[in-house]
């Protein structure tokens, strides 16, 4: 569906059903340069199991126009917006890499509007190398190259894909190439500028879901050490088959996952 | 592009990351040790049907919630390895196993297309295709213009508001035209329609299409990727890269399907649209798909492709001096000769080789090209290319029958045309075999 945020159209993927007000709701977040269809098989099935799935474009990414928020404040900000115009009280927030911290950022400072949070593929502090950050900026192709290879494990090259037919890497590096121009570096650049984020884990008072795949070159799990302590109420889960995508890599147990905490 | 890791040169190994490189993506990819017995060639999953663990389960794989196989029609473990290879080798998203590359071929135009469209192809193809374009489509409302490949401009003027696909081989046949994918997919992008290749003679290791501008690929997969002329197949790669919701010129797409809960496959998924599309529909409803036995021969052939066409380009660029300097020749047709129209071009898309299967003209008449034919001992007398065992073919009375005489002369075929698709014996045996049969065709 369509609808304006912040003045411009903003996409959002419902499986193609409208929002029903007697149903609970789960909004999707994607990370750097990705969009909505990276939860394609999760949204799909919260939202043929009594859900409301809500997998976003962010401003500027996927079919949302607009420019690109800066920082992980303006996103949550967004986001909040976002659940104002949709007329949707309550969330539960799914996050992957950037969108994670913004989902953090959001349950932060609009406590009410989020029912529980979940950060998939998060480390605090999320700090991007120099390597990538300046191939990202210069808008440098090499940049997908090195979010797609480190981002994976090494069967997203080798296989197999639980999805059949579908080459991980491939299908991954088509997407990160069809995002518009200086994406990947303001959003890189948001991820490595956040300092606030256990500041902001302090303040969130809904339940918790750590998603980490151990295999995580980019966020590795050790990194959220500080982060699970300041979380009030905080779950880990760690797929031991996943890299830094585990809604790809581990789909099925992403998804079991998910169900687990939110159902 | 992916950039394979085609060097051991250290300034290339550190001076980024990597892809795996072509040879260890033609063992590997799609595939890994089985998890319940470790076996380690891919198993033949020889049953049509897969349990699901509860009802919930069921739902959630037939509504495309779960990844997962359901029924060998759909998909199967291992047909699904050799379509994740092909479209790791092709550095395309996804890739579809079929019934034969005729039905590949089918199953892309079918996903794009219905009743009111057109297609712009070459003229220069497979009999096969021809026929399928020209005679069969139209019956389903599918009309084709047919150009000569190298006027660029004949491209650009067939092109109408209801063309929904450009097609070419990336080699034709028989005549070996090297499809100018670059300025041709550049055509297609203008006028907001894919560009649609079939690349059984080149194989992703003489050329990969994607890179140079394709958006969609099919391989005749019973040719060079089986390579031993042991089973019939056909794969259907998806590139990724076209802009369906972009273009507005493909419901099928971009709009929601009622025949699949609704889904509009675009907003499902930008990279995948097509493949999903292709997967749901036309495998699912036209059911052309492939045997899990027929996917498993196809990969053995796959992990040894580079060494085979290896062997198939030396060998082909030995026969072609051969013929070309033989007095019983009169014309060698092989873009590497400086005498191909495409020599400059298959220089720039094919620097590793013009593939195997290449046409020559036999001084005479029609019975010195039976005379020939009739005295080769090694080459076989068939309707197949891409074989490890090298063949012979006379095009004018078997692939291309159904041509008339100015069809034929405009794909580059005479009477005293001879086909031959160059296998993997010693060469200087092949030589021999060749020089008897020419001496045998100039007897009066």
């Amino acid at each position: 569906m369509k609808l304006i945020v912040q003045s411009h159209e903003t996409f959002i993927y419902t499986a193609g059903r409208d929002i029903d007000s007697n149903l609970p709701s789960v909004l999707f977040v994607h990370g750097a340069a990705n969009e909505h269809s990276v939860w394609a098989l999760q949204s799909r099935y919260f939202a043929y199991h009594g859900w409301n799935a809500l997998a976003v474009d962010l401003p500027g990414h996927g079919a949302s126009k607009g420019t690109p928020r800066a920082a992980i404040g303006g996103m949550a900000d967004w986001i909040a917006a976002l659940l104002d115009e949709l007329k949707v009280e309550r969330v539960a927030i799914v996050g992957h890499s950037m969108g994670s911290l913004a989902a953090l950022e959001t349950a932060a400072r609009y406590p009410q509007k989020i029912s529980k949070l979940v950060m998939i593929g998060a480390a605090l502090p999320m700090v991007v190398s120099d390597t990538l950050l300046n191939a990202a900026i210069g808008n440098k192709h090499v940049a997908f190259d090195m979010v797609n290879i480190w981002g994976h494990t090494g069967a997203a090259q080798i296989g197999s894909n639980p999805l059949p037919g579908v080459w991980m890497a491939g299908d991954f590096l088509r997407l990160l190439e069809k995002s518009k121009r200086d994406v990947l570096g303001n959003d890189l650049k948001a991820c490595n500028d956040y300092q606030d984020g256990i500041v902001a884990a302090a303040k969130v008072t809904c339940p918790a879901l750590l998603l980490l795949g151990k295999q995580d070159l980019m966020t590795p799990p050790k990194m959220t050490k500080e982060l699970t302590a300041a979380l009030k109420d905080c779950r880990v889960v760690v797929l031991e088959r996943a890299g830094h995508i585990p809604m790809a890599e581990e789909p099925d147990a992403t998804l079991d996952a998910l169900r687990n905490f939110l159902i | 592009m992916i950039q394979f890791h085609e060097s051991t040169h250290a300034e290339n190994i550190v001076s980024g990351p990597s892809y795996f490189g072509f040879d260890t993506l033609s063992l590997h990819a799609g595939a890994q040790p089985d998890a319940t017995t470790g076996a380690r060639a891919t198993p033949i999953y020889q049953s049509t049907s897969f349990v699901f663990k509860d009802s919930d389960h069921a739902a959630s794989l037939f509504n495309m919630e779960r990844a997962g196989h359901v029924y060998s029609r759909i998909s199967n473990p291992t047909v699904a390895v050799l379509e994740e290879r092909m479209a790791a080798l092709e550095g395309g998203a996804a890739a579809i196993g079929t019934a034969s590359g005729q039905a590949a071929m089918h199953l892309a135009i079918a996903t794009l297309m219905g009743a009111g469209s057109h297609i712009v192809a070459s003229r220069a193809l497979y009999g096969g295709s021809h026929n399928l374009l020209a005679y069969t489509l139209p019956r389903f409302g599918i009309e084709t213009t047919f150009v000569n490949p190298r006027d660029l401009d004949a491209w650009r003027a067939a092109i109408r508001p209801n063309t929904r696909l450009l097609f070419g081989e990336t080699l034709g046949n028989p005549g070996l035209d090297v499809l100018n994918i670059p300025k041709i997919s550049n055509i297609a992008h203008e006028a907001n329609v894919p560009l649609l290749v079939d690349a059984t003679f080149t194989t992703p290791y003489l050329m990969r299409p994607f890179d140079l501008g394709a958006d969609l690929i099919f391989h005749s997969a019973t040719k060079f990727l089986c390579g031993h002329g042991t089973v019939v197949g056909g794969v259907l790669i998806d590139g990724g890269k076209f802009d369906w919701l972009e273009s507005e010129k493909f419901p099928t797409l971009s709009e929601n399907y009622v025949g699949f809960h609704g889904m509009t496959f675009a907003e499902e998924s930008p990279t995948l649209a097509f493949f999903l599309r292709a997967r749901r529909e036309g495998i699912r409803d036209f059911g052309a798909c492939m045997a899990p036995m027929t996917a498993f021969q196809i990969l053995q052939g796959i992990e040894t492709l580079s060494l085979r066409m290896e062997k198939h380009v030396s060998n082909t660029r030995a026969i072609v001096e051969f013929l070309a300097a033989n007095a019983a020749v009169e014309s060698v047709s092989y873009p590497e000769l400086p005498s191909h129209p495409d020599h400059e071009l298959a220089k720039a898309l094919l620097p590793k080789g013009c593939g195997a299967v290449f046409s020559f003209n036999i001084k005479g008449n029609r019975a010195s090209g039976k005379r020939f034919i009739e005295t080769l001992k090694i080459f076989s007398h068939l309707a197949n290319v891409g074989d490890a065992k090298s063949l012979v073919i006379h095009p004018a009375s078997t692939t291309h029958f159904r041509m008339d005489e100015t069809a034929l002369k405009s794909a580059g075929i005479t009477e005293g045309t001879v086909r031959l698709s160059v296998g993997l014996e010693n060469v200087s045996d092949l030589v021999d075999d060749l020089s008897r049969a020419l001496k045998a065709s100039q007897r009066a």
